[in-house]
């Protein structure tokens, strides 16, 4: 058997082969590749785990600002709030979410995923998960290597980067990363884990990287936020059994293809949409940093 | 075939994988590079350095790296008071480089007896490439071990290398030569599959026409 997977399909297909399924496939691929022990793989993702778990709880705090000024302290106004409908783990995903974004843009301590625009959409995710249902950290663990595996799928046949592909190549695929991780920890089958992933990222294609001055701020900090909870959609629409009539690896495909069709304008040069509005102008010009 | 980790990692100090990991690592190979104490630094921002920057904290990204610190060390935040704290002189310009990549940043390092200038790009993803050694073309990348000589352009030189290595049991991943004048000097960029001691450095130093030898570890 070769440990090898290329797209979703093979990695599925190889889960079937070895014992233990899909999380002991993607690990014996690692150590295959980086030439490290099972038990050192598994301490690392540990170690991004714990990474995870503190950029949120340090995202809460109210007194977080970026060097620019422009982001910091929503997560903490977001975080218990009371509407007079109901949110439930929409609500937190979106509060984790927009923790993590925002300790990344206030030069915190972040693990990319894909990429550190993005870093929030995975751990948001998971950790709104686990509070509700007491999951094992060992099990978080586990959906993080799901995770994992569909993200180096997708940049085998794309960038993950908004200069390559647009924001759809960074929150899109975290999106989509997110919804297979939260797929695995809801129990759903392999099957449903692509439908989630393919679910979450269609429905993120074209989305465009237009940042206001360059900086990782606006939109992107709140975008993680909406992302996570979009994410916890498509996991449930998959667990319900939707299934995405695109399968992942077109899905991903299609992302490429829209990403090479987008104007450089939209691809993280700030030459176009929100970073060239009027507001987006102005705070350019009155950034005093 | 890549990691699951570049993916899901690696973990870093934010905003930005281009303008502030990059950036930390490519102060560190400059430390590295001058391998000497830096007492003051000019730093020449250029391209995206310089106009979107300081929103990206390169500045202190870059000081950080400077001080020695990795890319996911929580005290870059604070890199630009550490560095005057320990009587670390910094200076920032805005430069403009000769076709240089958006991402450069030219580094002059010195103290009272020496002085290095080193030129370098973050190219994406964290990734980093040291372009310039003084008046040196260079690519270290430092992702692999990497020895970086000066020798005399002489028949022979390349292959006495090649064997001094060999004979610690070093596997050249990549080699570099690339002379400005025929006769003159050469500078050789080596990389390697393993780490190199301080003895095998000082066996190089100790070789005749070989002027300069600087080890710079993987990051």
């Amino acid at each position: 058997m070769e440990l090898v997977y290329r797209s979703v399909k093979e990695l599925f297909q190889l889960a079937d082969e070895i014992d233990g399924g899909l999380v002991e496939a993607i690990i014996k691929v690692e150590a295959f590749v980086t030439d490290k022990t099972e038990s050192e793989i598994k301490a690392k993702m540990q170690e991004n785990l714990e990474v995870m778990r503190k950029a949120i709880e340090d995202g809460k705090a109210e007194d977080i600002k970026s060097p620019s000024g422009l982001v910091g302290g929503e997560a903490a106004k977001l975080e218990g709030f009371q509407t007079p409908w109901a949110t439930g783990i929409h609500q937190q995903a979106a509060v984790n979410a927009i923790a993590v974004a925002g300790v990344n843009a206030c030069m915190g301590r972040v693990v990319a995923s894909p990429t550190a625009g993005a870093s929030g959409i995975v751990p948001a995710v998971i950790f709104a998960i686990a509070e509700e249902n007491e999951i094992s950290d060992q099990r978080l663990v586990e959906s993080l290597f799901v995770a994992a595996a569909i993200g180096r799928v997708v940049a085998k046949k794309a960038d993950l980067a908004g200069a390559a592909g647009g924001c759809q190549a960074e929150c899109g695929v975290g999106a989509g990363m997110a919804a297979g991780a939260a797929v695995y920890l809801g129990n759903g089958s392999k099957e449903m884990i692509g439908h989630g992933f393919s679910l979450a990222l269609k429905n993120l294609l074209g989305l465009v990287c237009d940042p206001v001055a360059g900086l990782v701020e606006v939109p992107c900090v709140k975008r993680n936020g909406f992302a996570a909870s979009h994410a916890i959609i498509a996991a449930t629409m998959a667990l319900a059994g939707i299934e995405s009539k695109i399968p992942a690896d077109d899905v991903i495909l299609a992302m490429k293809d829209i990403g090479d069709q987008l104007p450089l304008s939209l691809k993280e040069t700030s030459e176009g949409g929100l970073a060239v509005t009027e507001t987006g102008l102005e705070i350019t010009k009155n950034l005093d940093i | 075939m890549s990691s699951i980790f570049d993916i899901m990692g690696p973990i870093i100090i934010g905003p930005s994988s281009s303008h502030t990991a990059g950036a930390v690592k490519l102060g560190r190979l400059a430390r590295l590079i001058f391998d000497d104490e830096i007492e003051e630094a000019e730093i020449g921002l250029h391209g995206s350095f310089a106009s979107t920057g300081k929103g990206h904290g390169t500045d202190k990204a870059l000081v950080g790296g400077l001080l020695g610190f990795k890319p996911d060390d929580v005290r870059i935040r604070e890199a630009l008071e550490l560095a005057e704290d320990n009587g670390v002189k910094i200076n920032f310009n805005n430069i403009k480089l000769p076709d240089a990549h958006p991402n450069s940043v030219q580094i002059t390092m010195k103290n009272e007896k020496n002085e290095l200038t080193i030129i370098g790009s973050s190219i994406g993803g964290g990734n980093v490439k040291v372009t310039k050694i003084e008046d040196y073309k260079v690519d270290i990348t430092g992702s692999l071990p990497t020895i970086w000589l000066i020798h005399e352009d002489k028949p022979g030189m390349v292959g006495l290398i090649t064997s001094i290595l060999g004979s610690y049991n070093l596997n050249i991943a990549f080699m570099q030569d690339f002379r400005r004048i025929k006769g003159t000097v050469a500078s050789a960029i080596i990389e390697l599959d393993q780490e190199v001691s301080k003895y095998t450095i000082n066996h190089l130093k100790n070789t005749n026409n070989i002027e300069k030898v600087r080890y710079i570890p993987a990051l």
